[in-house]
């Protein structure tokens, strides 16, 4: 279960990130993101983490994405043409990519044996939910980091109306 | 029995999601589009810090991307206002064409 989970859903994620790379209409790229993310809610929730998994379809895939995909079309954006910029990125930003995945999978793969292996649900049982054990520690031992948090959400939403207002 | 999945294999997806995101950053010429790509690599540090909260038995790992989320959120909000702002003023998207913070 976990692996078809795990297989299915890794090669959706995948596919779609390729295909938000490869696209040249940026609205065809938010929506392949939107596969990338419910993909991704897939592999928390089979992670054990329910809540995540949840909040990443609401805020995610839901929220943000909208929010891409409102500026996209209210910007009117086209389709994007390639320059002698993208050029220098495709001799230099193509090697140096794949230099990263190489570096960070090889760090994986002989740390293969220490890392253990996966179950479905996690460790939790019918008694405690991972709701339950995320609130505790989010409001008991967490609570400041949570308050300061609404701050940053605040100056986030004046921010963002102060810049995207009509200039008079 | 079914084989169960190494934490291993969680960790090369994310690492293969970020490398598409990285070289997806650099290709792309659309200022919204690179925008998505950041976006894509913050998604793919989140499936780290999952796999490894899943690993450890914790869930300090989950909140530490509820808050990447909640950032996350602001950054969106406020990164596609400074959009508009920029289409106001240049009447383009293209990456090439904005390169002086003055008029």
């Amino acid at each position: 279960m976990q692996l078809a989970l795990f297989l299915i859903f890794g090669v959706l994620a995948v596919a779609g990130a390729i295909n938000l790379l490869l696209q040249r209409h940026p609205i065809n790229s938010a929506l392949s993101l939107v596969v990338v993310m419910m993909s991704l809610a897939v592999l928390y929730f089979s992670l054990g983490a329910e809540f995540l998994a949840a909040a990443q379809v609401i805020v995610y895939s839901g929220a943000i994405m909208v929010l891409f995909v409102f500026v996209i079309m209210l910007l009117n954006a086209g389709e994007e043409e390639r320059t002698t910029g993208s050029k220098a990125a495709y001799i230099a930003g193509f090697p140096g990519a794949a230099a990263i995945f190489c570096l960070l999978s090889f760090v994986f793969l002989s740390e293969r044996g220490n890392l253990g292996f996966a179950h479905l649900g996690g460790h939790l049982n019918a008694a405690v939910s991972n709701i339950s054990e995320i609130s505790t520690v989010l409001f008991r031992d967490l609570l400041l980091p949570f308050e300061v948090t609404s701050i940053l959400i605040l100056v986030a939403i004046l921010g963002a109306v102060v810049l995207a207002r009509k200039e008079q | 029995m079914i084989p169960a999945v190494p934490i291993a294999g969680y960790l090369v997806l994310a690492a293969l999601l970020f490398s598409i995101g990285v070289g997806a950053f650099l290709i792309k010429r659309n200022i919204i589009s690179i925008f998505m790509s950041i976006e894509l690599m913050l998604n793919a540090v989140n499936l780290t810090f999952v796999a490894f909260a899943h690993m450890w038995n914790r869930v300090q790992g989950q909140i530490f991307v509820f808050f990447v989320m909640v950032v996350a959120a602001a950054e969106a909000a406020v990164g596609l206002a400074i959009i508009i702002a920029i289409f106001r003023a240049r009447k383009t998207l293209n990456v090439d064409q904005i390169n002086l913070m003055k008029l």
